[in-house]
């Protein structure tokens, strides 16, 4: 079983640099070999993960690659329930992915490295699951970003694309200079970097708070948790198979599987709870207040993740691990099956605007069905598998006030956020839904139904969406993820229901208005403050950006004028004092004359004076 | 004389006879005279090599140094000096690393020998072939800095390492200044004289402690960690070798000659320049100044650290505002060096590794980033940022190769050049105190920057339309890059995978260099 945790990654990495060794330009043979490659790695990763998920069993071994000074770093995996079930919904997503790439991408002419990248970017979600080591899980970590990066700049003809891309990595990158230190922290105070070590070495209490809030910088970056989360709506510039890549189940789940596998140390910090659960309740709500505004298809579902996220960041601030995994494996499946049936909508439209959408519920009924899994699934309308990971949040959050690990504040925040966010929530996907589907037809074209390759990973998700939440009803799933019980139906289920059921009401009800119209211009002055997503891209700028190229201009300039310029400066001056030596030395006859008699005269009187005073 | 010892004289004799052969060949045979300097860099790879089988083990472990093939012979009895050279687990990648670029380096010269721009008044710059055919003399220069350079690393003698550090010296001026590109006389200047005026420092600073210690042998001055040598003696003989060597890395505010030699120098020149030539600098620190001078050391390596660090911040930052291609490669080495320098400054086994394993990497990538930056400016006749773009387009290859070294660079974990930059934060932080944490948390800070920088030279260069530099005619890549860079890029995944490839052999003298 060790050498299969060790394929899971192995095998992606394989075919991806097998495909990167194909020509970039490469004709229908490359492209062949191209398709075979990313959807055989995938397949073959998806069936390892299924292989150690029913194996059911703490795999782990590894080796040492080297030793910086008794301080091993080990190439080791260590695959438990929770990992083995995120991988299966990294290769079930991935495959997915991979398979509608063929047909979305059929017209790009660099398709070889692109389903490179994303097996490179499987491989590198997978190690991060597998991983036993902090060091190896920093190393998938990094090349998921650097993968995103890519991808995300992909597209050759859009000119945001390479700003996107550079967004994306540079913001995470910050994040992981507090990941790297967080976790230099923890190797050092337990002498490896071995996850096993770490979670058994006794940390001082501060150390622990400290070590842990660096790491959380980290995943607010990769998960895109407020304020670090700016770069995942920019992020939209990549391939639509790509957002679905990155936000259901590698990039943005990685930051919060971190989170989940290094737990018990989170749970000695409840300084660094109490600041996740601020992060999240803010990120939740500022997600979904910036979706509700937004008229890029895409965008909506972006800023939905960054809302969902905060649901799972949220469960894990108030001590319920289990719960936040059930929201990342069911989230995984809607969020997925969303931005796929979003492709199949573009790939008709033509644009990603939903102002050039409305009434495609007939035209294209197998995508309009799909979508409306996926939307119920995220609004969370029983019995679709967002209802019961949602519920099981908000029932943890509620039920930790008084028993929770950190301060009761803190639960009280995140419940009331999930619930204000629930409502916006079912607001926004109502108001997506209906702009899209119904209504007056808006477009100019005649959309048709995208072709079975596309249509068929869209189908298959569309089951997970809608049933996987009911696998929270099973103990042996419920003890799979490390709780008792994952699904509470009594009281507490109450309040969230009242709020998509006043959310989606609210929505119908501006929508029925005027069925042409956008029902975010209810919102009022509001709207494009929501739009802009509270224009912190803004600040962002401002704060960060300027001022740093501000320092790049004033080091430019004085590395150049007084560092270069002492050496330049010492250089002419000594050639200026040689040339003033020079001239001194060229005289006309009389004066040379009258040098040369008035040298030897001072050096005789020199001499007589020495060999006098002996 | 055992098989080991032969090798270690042939790592030496075969590039300069290599040398002396290219150089005698007449003008009219110059390519005859490139593959006779191919042929040695070759020989003298394989022997490098070799270096490592027949390991009879140390002969005497009796301190930090304990080489396992080792030669000591009279050389000047009259004046005391002993031809003193070995090789252990910290000099062997080095060796290694220097054979493989000269190698490189010599078949590159096989298919391109640099044009030599020829600036004439009241026209514009045009590129002429030279004048008579000379690559030749250019790759027997470059076997002749193999020599010193292989020199300096295996150099088990101070007054020997000093002969050798001076070697280079000429060869590499005459590089520069005969192959460069249109400033290249003043830059060769800067060069040669900014690092004698540190050769100076070195001098004193040798002498020192030699005539004080009684004797050059670096085995037995550094078994005694500065054992009869007084505290004042150590620190200024200390402080002088270090300058020597901060000038040669290296260490900021000392880099100035650096960005204006590596702009100007042909492109093999520049290879060499950052993937060898630096690492006499940072060697020189670890096994001369460090090893000798252990008490100094610790007295001085906060100041140590805290300039390394500004290099990395410096660094990083001018590169962030650079519009020159070859400039920004430079000023980039200044800050990965400042990350060499700080594992050194650390004096834990974690700072020394991750310098040893850092030197070697940063070889390997910036080595094949010049290569990269050299094609790119033959095609483009410019290395301005704001001329360039839209290299995607048009050489999709060549754009994938740059994004990979600049990934490379820039410290992605996977790639060799993570090891050195994560673990010498790592090193400063298992130092504690409220500086080196700061130290560790700045250095770590300019990790992102150099992702800025390199992010921003990869939206120049590879994206975006096309550039007017790429509007005329792209030649496709020769024969002769894609086998000069196909090492390097293998070797920069490979040292990334298996950091024990570097680091493997180094655990012992590392150990037993910060044991005492």
């Amino acid at each position: 079983m060790t050498a299969a945790a060790g394929g899971l990654p192995g095998v992606p990495l394989l075919a991806a640099l097998l495909g990167l060794l194909l020509p970039v330009r490469g004709g229908r043979r490359a492209r062949a070999a191209a398709i075979a490659l990313g959807i055989g790695g995938a397949a073959v990763a998806l069936g390892l993960a299924v292989a150690l998920a029913v194996h059911s069993g703490q795999v782990s071994g590894g080796y040492r690659i080297a030793d910086f000074g008794r301080l091993p770093v080990t190439l080791s995996v260590r695959v438990d329930a929770a990992a083995a079930l995120v991988a299966v919904a990294v290769g079930v997503v991935a495959l997915a992915v991979q398979v509608y790439s063929v047909a979305y991408l059929s017209g790009d002419d660099r398709y070889p490295p692109y389903a490179a990248q994303v097996s490179l970017f499987t491989a590198a979600m997978l190690l991060v699951v597998v991983s036993g080591d902090l060091i190896v899980l920093l190393v998938g970590w990094e090349v998921m970003g650097i993968c995103s990066y890519l991808l995300i700049g992909h597209d050759r003809t859009l000119p945001e694309a390479p700003g996107a891309a550079v967004k994306a990595f540079l913001v995470t990158r910050v994040g992981d200079v507090g990941f790297l230190i967080g976790i230099a922290l923890l190797g050092l105070s337990a002498g490896s970097f071995r996850i096993a070590d770490v979670l058994a070495a006794h940390h001082s209490p501060a150390r622990l708070t400290l070590a842990t809030l660096l790491l959380l910088a980290g995943v607010a970056g990769k998960s895109a948790q407020f304020p670090l989360h700016t770069w995942l709506p920019d992020a939209m510039a990549g391939p639509t198979p790509i957002s679905a890549l990155i936000h259901a189940a590698t990039m943005v789940a990685a930051g919060i599987y971190v989170v989940i596998r290094l737990y018990p140390l989170f749970l000695g910090a409840p300084a660094t709870l109490a600041v996740l659960g601020v992060m999240a309740s803010v990120t939740m709500l500022l997600g979904a207040l910036a979706a509700t505004a937004q008229d890029d298809i895409k965008r909506v579902l972006a800023w939905s993740t960054v809302s969902q996220i905060g649901y799972m960041a949220g469960a894990l601030a108030v001590g319920a691990a289990p719960d936040a995994l059930f929201h990342l494996l069911t989230h995984a499946a809607f969020k997925a099956l969303l931005f796929l049936s979003a492709g199949c909508v573009i790939h008709a439209v033509g644009s990603n605007s939903m102002a050039l959408m409305g009434g495609l519920r007939r035209a294209l009924p197998v995508t309009f069905w799909c979508f409306t899994v996926g939307l119920a699934a995220l609004a969370g309308v029983p019995p679709f598998a967002g209802f019961w990971s949602k519920d099981a949040v908000v029932a943890a959050a509620f039920d930790a006030r008084a028993r929770g690990p950190a301060a009761g504040w803190v639960d009280w925040l995140v419940w009331l956020a999930a619930l204000v966010t629930a409502l916006v929530t079912a607001w926004y996907a109502t108001r997506l839904w209906l702009r899209t589907f119904f209504g007056p037809a808006r477009g100019d074209g005649h959309p048709h139904e995208a072709g079975p390759v596309m249509l068929a990973p869209v189908v298959v998700l569309a089951v997970p969406a809608a049933l996987l939440g009911l696998a929270g009803l099973a103990p042996a799933f419920a003890h799979r993820l490390g709780a008792a019980a994952l699904v509470h139906v009594n009281a507490a289920t109450i309040p969230p229901l009242a709020c998509l059921v006043a959310g989606a009401l609210l929505g119908w009800a501006l929508w029925r208005r005027d069925p042409a119209a956008d029902p975010a211009l209810a919102l009022g002055r509001a709207a494009p403050v929501f739009a802009n997503a509270f224009y912190l891209d803004a600040v962002q700028h401002a704060a960060v950006v300027r001022p740093v190229l501000w320092l790049t201009a004033l080091a430019r300039r004085y590395d150049a004028s007084l560092v270069d310029g002492a050496v330049e400066a010492t250089g002419r001056r000594t050639v200026s004092m040689g040339d003033a030596v020079g001239q001194w030395h060229r005289a006309a006859l009389p004066r040379a004359a009258a040098t040369v008699l008035g040298g030897a005269l001072l050096i005789g009187l020199a001499a007589v004076l020495v060999v006098g005073a002996r | 004389m055992t098989a080991g010892q032969a090798l270690l004289v042939a790592t030496l004799a075969v590039p300069a006879l290599g040398a002396g052969g290219a150089a005698i060949v007449p003008a009219r045979a110059d390519r005859l005279g490139r593959l006779v300097a191919a042929a040695a860099a070759a020989l003298a790879f394989v022997v490098s090599v070799a270096l490592y089988w027949h390991r009879s083990g140390p002969t005497r472990v009796t301190g930090p140094i304990a080489p396992w093939h080792e030669l000591n012979l009279r050389w000047a009895p009259g004046l005391d000096l002993r031809f003193h050279i070995g090789i252990d687990g910290i000099s062997y990648p080095l060796v290694v690393l220097t054979a493989l670029l000269t190698l490189i380096c010599c078949i590159y010269t096989l298919w391109t020998v640099p044009a030599v721009e020829v600036v004439s008044r009241g026209a514009q710059p045009r590129s002429s072939p030279p004048p008579y055919g000379r690559g030749r003399l250019l790759a027997a220069l470059l076997l002749v800095i193999q020599v010193g350079i292989v020199g300096v690393f295996l150099a088990l003698d101070l007054v020997l390492f000093f002969v050798f550090f001076e070697i280079v010296l000429l060869p590499m001026y005459a590089v520069i200044a005969g192959w460069g590109g249109p400033a290249r006389r003043h830059a060769a200047r800067k060069f040669v004289l900014y690092t004698l005026s540190g050769s100076v420092l070195l001098l004193v600073g040798v002498f020192l402690v030699v005539t004080q210690a009684g004797t050059a042998d670096l085995v037995r001055l550094s078994a005694a960690h500065g054992a009869g040598l007084s505290s004042g003696l150590q620190f200024a003989a200390f402080v002088l070798l270090a300058l020597a060597f901060a000038v040669k890395s290296p260490l900021w505010p000392l880099h100035s000659w650096l960005p204006d030699a590596h702009t100007e120098a042909p492109t093999v020149g520049s290879v060499i320049l950052a993937g060898v030539l630096l690492k006499m600098g940072t060697y020189g620190m670890l096994r001369i100044a460090v090893g000798v001078l252990p008490d100094a050391a610790r007295r001085v390596a906060p100041v140590l650290g805290v300039l390394a660090v500004a290099a990395i911040i410096v660094g990083g930052l001018v590169c962030l505002a650079q519009t020159e291609l070859k400039r920004l490669i430079a000023y980039s080495s200044v800050g990965h060096m400042g990350f060499v320098l700080l594992g050194i400054a650390t004096l834990n086994a974690t700072g020394l590794s991750a310098a040893l394993i850092g030197n070697v990497a940063h070889g390997i990538i910036t080595g094949l980033l010049f290569f990269l930056a050299g094609a790119i400016k033959d095609r483009a006749h410019t290395g301005d940022l704001t001329q360039l773009g839209g290299l995607r387009e048009r050489m999709p290859r060549l754009a994938g190769l740059l994004g990979y070294a600049a990934i490379a660079s820039l410290g992605l974990p996977g790639l060799a050049g993570f090891w050195g930059e994560a673990f010498a934060v790592v090193a400063a932080l298992r130092h504690g105190g409220p500086l080196w944490t700061v130290l560790a948390v700045v250095a770590a800070l300019g990790g992102a920057l150099a992702a800025a920088y390199f992010l921003r030279l990869l939206r120049r260069v590879s994206h975006g339309p096309v550039g007017p530099a790429f509007a005329g005619g792209c030649p496709p890549l020769s024969a002769g890059e894609v086998l000069s860079w196909a090492p390097l890029v293998v070797l920069a995944l490979a040292v990334g995978l298996v950091p024990a490839l570097v680091l493997g052999l180094a655990h012992d003298p590392v150990m037993a260099l910060v044991a005492r």
